[in-house]
């Protein structure tokens, strides 16, 4: 069993080179011609020993007189050998790494286009440390066998080439060749198999133990006020151990092999002495041949691991190229339709029986939904009602799971990419600031002049503290940032949807963290605005369901009543019972009072 | 730049300082070492068995094939024990240096979260992130391969080196002379690769960042059409990466040929040389031969440590940044055994003089002091960069004050252990951050021991059944990668609970149902207003009820407490509050 998942695996490793070489047929065609010349000339400077150890070093010893022609000649020989081979290491490692590198970058390309294709819906269902990890240390583990593998098909040469050159030499040598060589080569195949469940698994380990200190310290803040630094601590720890005892399985296994590979070729070498002895006693062969054949075998010892490494890497590069695959391979990333939604009016949206759920919970049901253009539409209803799904649906975050979501009377799906978030922007209610300038994050890349910018900045009554700030457009917010209150991070994502101008634009409680004499002044600012547009506002606040030329009052994700605000006030319990709460409270307060002061005054 | 910066250290002092943190380490690394020693002597078993064979084997004209056997047996011998002693070696080494990284690791975490909020918001996550994973596989690469391998590289040159004196001193020399540029050289490369490897960490930060960004960005990135821009942005954290990756490989792709020519010249001087010495008799041909096998023993030490200095340099820079946190003293920092114990009970706060201001920004908050007393209720109001959430954070020891001093029941609060102090006070956030699993065990955060029941009764006292029955599978259900399952209003629910439920003297409320509806807050409101009782409560208020429910109210503006008093008295005063509270009572009606 264990062997037919291992030869699996190293089919699939296989599969995986063949992808990379012809991705990179050229970079790999130099890589492997270089590391070729490296092979040859490596068995070449074994036989030039042997050549010199019988021309020059055996006579001139044993005649007490140099042999200047084969002094020359060996000079030139180590030489040339040893230039050759130079450069077939050089073009060997350079063409490697590159290769390495190139389909590095590569993969990271293709699945970091494939996170901004997928939908919302599938970036919820993925943790961050896991789709980090895909784009770096899985994109790196797939390709790791690259670096290697021009040396490991260099060292394949390189054996043809010595056991032709021990056959031409002689048989019975070439014969221990035969049989140590071919030893190590099975005993490299044991090892791997035995090696590549346990480095799956420490591969597995490493990438969660990654995925928790993402999420911890993306929650440090919760952490630090309850306390609970020595239960992550564990929580991390616990893994971090596993990783440990994973990656003790997998030395304990490198380590019995790797001085078992080492000593073969080297039992080889002494097993050449000892049958070249007899051989040289019956005169088939000559000290420089013993010779030639002992340092051919010192000099394959290193080299012929390559092939190991190589072996070595495949369980892991498998992992990590299935990983990157599954990204790539996910379907249900977005289509897009060929309509245009042109014009430069405020634009129309219309929903008709639209329904939404999460997994098997439906959030949303048949819910039907007009807002004639250039009118304000205010989405009401209880925490967990499904107002911000459906504010999501309006720029194509989410399709509906049924029904349909139109603007201008065009489904959203017959759209073109990037059609939509051209004529309607949303604002979401959780601010996501990039680590870049104020500018930059207003504008998105988008451009617009820095008047435009300072337009939408005044619009969102952000002007005022962005002119503050030390470098005002240009300073640096977002993660590594000017440290910005909620309320001043909520308005500069205002600004970034106003700067587009967009003919619908979608306010998903979008002011809640911004005071209300500044929400009162910034919702002011967009009615009297030159950039008309529709709006479609997702509030709480009296003050600003008021500005609305029309209240959707949602319920268990239907629409439970609409209207005009004074008559839903007055015919829908639910309703009334929501945006007067405060009021409500503040009522039976200073009734509470007022019987205190009867008391007190009885 | 990063604001972890640890000490500046040479590499050799970066080791010595990462090794001493993990003392797994050393604890039998003497016995290691040894047997790595005898490992390394099985190198030069080669160049003896053919020196032998060749100067006492073929000494006659035939072979004395029985001590030819003799010496090749024994050699065998050897051979096997060297590879038994390799064997043991590594098993310990993985031990020692698998049980250290896991200390390191997992005392990096920990750092992390000792680190004050300041200095976490500084860094990008996912360059924190790679701190206790790739920064720490890096270094357990060299540890376990290419530091393994510098240590049995410079045996092996030991080694061979005697050998070379015993057999050939003229020869030694040759050899030595011959490879002594490439010392030289070596450590200029190194500095390269050096530089160039920070940059290749540097770069792979940046493109975690970058990748982070699109991941956590992602509805942003389509609500706003700005694919293309992100895209554009990725490819080049990625091209960058890729180019100073490619940088190292050309450094390395340089110095390896330069040992293999070096080798060359030095076999033909040996040569050279030798036959020399041979015809005039100072040097055996088995001797002679012996020092070629010799030079290739010379040739791999030089040849590999310069391989392995790639990994030596990728383990040093992984070892300055883990190091980098670890010697970022915590700014707010735990003062341990050493600090009070705060008995339970209510809480009184003090703010004496306090000042605040982010390093190198002006004053946030400017002579701030004012008595909480205990059991009261206090709202602090105020417009956006009044000032207020600083407030919040200094009261929880999120931050120390830069002048000035916070204490509770008397005691300066930097002399208040953290367990206790994190008992004692909660606050919760705006931003109710969730863990991906159940509602329950996010509940349960707050307090680990807390049962099912307890939790559910929990929910029952802050008038949250109705919203529990709700959810398809009540307490099981699973929140999302950072609680997204929910809608914002519902995280701000789980976070009170949560906090709630962690029983806490002082219960601090940082807007902390902003995104609430007003029905849901309304009843929150009651029944915090009930459970609280006792205990002190301090709201960041964003709304009109909770100043007027408060016993007191502290008005924030431009960094310092204009008015304070009960909402009654305030009302009628002309003010900041005036007029906030008149934006409050049009925002509400209007």
């Amino acid at each position: 069993m264990a062997s037919k998942v291992t030869s699996a695996v190293m089919r699939q490793g296989f599969r995986v080179l063949g992808v990379a070489i012809r991705a990179e047929r050229g970079v790999f065609a130099v890589a492997v011609l270089s590391s070729a010349v490296y092979g040859v000339m490596t068995v070449a400077s074994a036989w030039a020993l042997g050549w010199a150890t019988q021309n020059l070093v055996l006579p001139s010893l044993s005649e007490g007189r140099i042999a200047t022609g084969a002094l020359t000649a060996t000079v030139l020989l180590i030489l040339g050998v040893a230039l050759l081979k130079a450069l077939g290491v050089a073009g060997r490692r350079y063409f490697a790494g590159v290769m390495q590198y190139r389909m590095q970058a590569r993969s990271r390309r293709e699945v970091t286009r494939q996170y901004l294709k997928l939908p919302l819906a599938w970036h919820h269902k993925h943790p961050t440390g896991q789709l980090l990890s895909n784009a770096s240390a899985d994109a790196e583990a797939a390709w790791g066998p690259l670096a290697p593998l021009p040396m490991a098909v260099g060292v394949v040469v390189m054996l043809i080439t010595a056991a032709f050159a021990l056959v031409a030499t002689d048989p019975v040598l070439a014969l221990v060749g035969f049989l140590i060589f071919p030893a190590i080569a099975v005993l490299n195949f044991v090892y791997q198999r035995k090696l590549s469940p346990l480095a799956t698994k420490a591969q597995q380990l490493r990438a969660e133990v990654s995925e928790i200190a993402h999420e911890s310290f993306d929650g440090a803040l919760v952490v630090k006020t309850l306390g609970r630094e020595d239960e992550e601590a564990a929580r991390f720890r616990a893994r971090a151990e596993e990783l440990r005892d994973a990656n003790i399985a997998v030395g304990r296994v490198r380590g019995l092999f790797d001085p078992l590979l080492e000593a073969l070729p080297t039992l080889g070498v002494l097993a050449v002495l000892l049958a070249g002895a007899g051989r040289l006693e019956g005169g088939a062969i000559t000290p420089g041949v013993l010779v030639q054949v002992a340092y051919l075998f010192t000099l394959l010892a290193f080299p012929i691991r390559a092939l190991g490494w190589v072996l070595a890497e495949l369980p892991r590069a498998v992992v990590g190229y299935e990983r990157v695959r599954s990204v790539l391979d996910t379907t249900g990333s977005m289509e897009y339709g060929s309509a245009n939604l042109t014009g430069e009016s405020p634009a129309s949206l219309r929903v008709r029986g639209l329904g939404y759920a999460y997994g098997d919970s439906a959030v949303l049901h048949e819910v039907d939904l007009d807002v004639p253009p250039g009118r304000t539409v205010a989405l009401v209803g209880p925490t967990g009602s499904g107002k911000s799904t459906l504010a999501q649906t309006f720029v194509r975050l989410v399709d509906p799971a049924r029904g349909a979501v139109m603007i201008d009377g065009v489904d959203l799906r017959e759209v073109v990419r990037g059609g939509v978030s051209e004529t309607v922007a949303l604002v979401p209610q959780q601010t996501f600031l990039f680590d870049d300038t104020v500018r930059g994050n207003v504008t998105l890349g988008l451009p617009v002049g820095d008047e435009d910018v300072w337009a939408a900045l005044r619009l969102a009554q952000a002007d005022g503290f962005v002119s503050a700030l030390p470098e005002g457009l240009d300073t640096k917010v977002g993660e590594r940032g000017t440290s910005l209150s909620g309320g001043q991070r909520q308005r500069l994502a205002l600004a970034r949807a106003l700067v587009r101008r967009p003919r619908l634009l979608v306010l998903d409680d979008a002011t809640s963290s911004v005071d209300p004499q500044v929400e009162a002044k910034i919702l002011q600012g967009l009615r009297d605005a030159s950039q008309a547009s529709t709006v479609v506002v997702v509030a709480y606040r009296m003050a600003t369901i008021a500005l609305a030329d029309e209240v959707v009052y949602l319920d268990h994700g239907r629409v439970a009543d609409r209207g005009p605000h004074g008559e839903l006030l007055l015919r829908c319990r639910g309703y009334r019972n929501l945006v007067t709460a405060y009021e409500r409270e503040e009522a039976e307060r200073e009734a509470l009072d007022a019987e205190e002061e009867e008391e007190v005054s009885a | 730049m990063s604001s972890l910066h640890g000490v500046e250290r040479s590499a050799l002092a970066t080791v010595r300082h990462g090794l001493s943190l993990t003392p797994e380490f050393r604890k039998g690394m003497v016995g290691t070492l040894a047997l790595a020693v005898l490992a390394t002597v099985g190198k030069v078993i080669v160049p003896i068995a053919v020196q032998q064979t060749i100067d006492r084997g073929l000494k006659g004209s035939i072979p004395d094939l029985p001590y030819i056997r003799t010496a090749v047996l024994l050699c065998a011998a050897a051979v096997v024990l060297t590879a038994l002693c390799a064997y043991l070696m590594n098993v310990r080494l993985y031990r020692a240096t698998e049980a250290s990284l896991a200390t390191l690791r997992t005392r990096g975490f920990r750092h992390v979260h000792d680190l004050s909020v300041l200095t976490q918001n500084s860094e990008r996550r996912g360059a924190l992130v790679s701190r206790v994973t790739g920064d720490v596989d890096q270094i357990s690469v060299f540890m376990q391969w290419g530091g393994l391998m510098i240590i049995i590289a410079m045996g092996q040159l030991l080694v061979a080196t005697v050998l070379m004196f015993v057999y050939s001193w003229q020869l030694a020399l040759t050899v030595w002379v011959c490879f002594l540029p490439l010392l030289v050289v070596l450590p200029r490369f190194q500095r390269w690769l050096s530089s160039a490897y920070t940059q290749v960490r540097e770069r792979a930060g940046d493109l975690l960042a970058a990748v982070g960004e699109s991941v956590v960005g992602a509805a942003v990135i389509r609500a706003h059409g700005s694919e293309a821009r992100t895209a554009e942005r990725l490819d080049v954290a990625i091209e960058a990466n890729k180019a100073a990756q490619a940088r190292t490989q050309r450094i390395v792709a340089t110095v390896f040929p330069v040992t293999e020519i070096v080798a060359a010249l030095a076999t033909t001087a040996v040569v050279l040389i030798g036959v020399r010495l041979g015809v005039a008799g100072d040097i055996t041909a088995g001797r002679l031969i012996a020092f070629l096998f010799l030079i290739t023993l010379f040739v791999s030490p030089m040849q590999t440590a310069t391989e392995m200095l790639n990994e030596a340099q990728n383990a040093i820079a992984g070892w300055r940044r883990i190091l980098g946190v670890l010697d970022t003293p915590p700014d707010v920092a735990d003062p341990g055994e050493d600090g009070v114990e705060l008995p339970r009970g209510p809480i009184s706060v003090s703010f004496e003089e306090v000042g605040f201001a982010y390093p190198g920004g002006a004053p946030v908050l400017t002579d701030v002091t004012l008595d909480i007393p205990p059991r009261s209720r206090i709202a602090v109001v105020g417009e956006t960069g009044s000032g207020k959430t600083t407030f919040a954070k200094l009261l929880t020891r999120l931050m120390d004050p830069v002048s000035g001093r916070v204490t509770v029941d008397g005691h300066d609060l930097r002399g208040v252990r953290f367990s206790s102090l994190r008992e004692r006070i909660v606050m919760v956030p705006q931003d109710g951050f969730l863990f991906d699993g159940t509602l329950e065990e996010n509940i349960r955060f707050g307090r680990p021991s807390a049962t099912r029941e307890e939790i559910l009764l929990a929910l029952t006292e802050l008038g949250l059944a109705d919203w529990l029955e709700g959810l398809p599978e009540g307490l099981d259900t699973p929140v999302g990668q950072r609680g997204e399952s929910l809608s914002a209003g519902e995280r701000q629910l789980v976070a009170l609970v949560r906090a709630y439920l962690a029983d806490p003297d002082l219960l601090l409320l940082d807007e902390a149902t902003s995104a609430v509806d007003p029905a849901t807050e309304v009843r929150l409101a009651r029944a915090l207003d009930g459970v609280t009782r006792g205990r002190t409560a301090v709201s960041i208020a964003h709304r009109l009820s909770t100043a007027e429910a408060a016993d007191e109210v502290l008005v924030f503006d431009a960094g310092r407490v204009v008015q304070r008093g009960p909402h009654a008295e305030l009302v009628g005063e002309p003010g900041v509050y005036a007029g906030l509270h008149a934006s409050w009572v049009s925002a509400a009606r209007s």
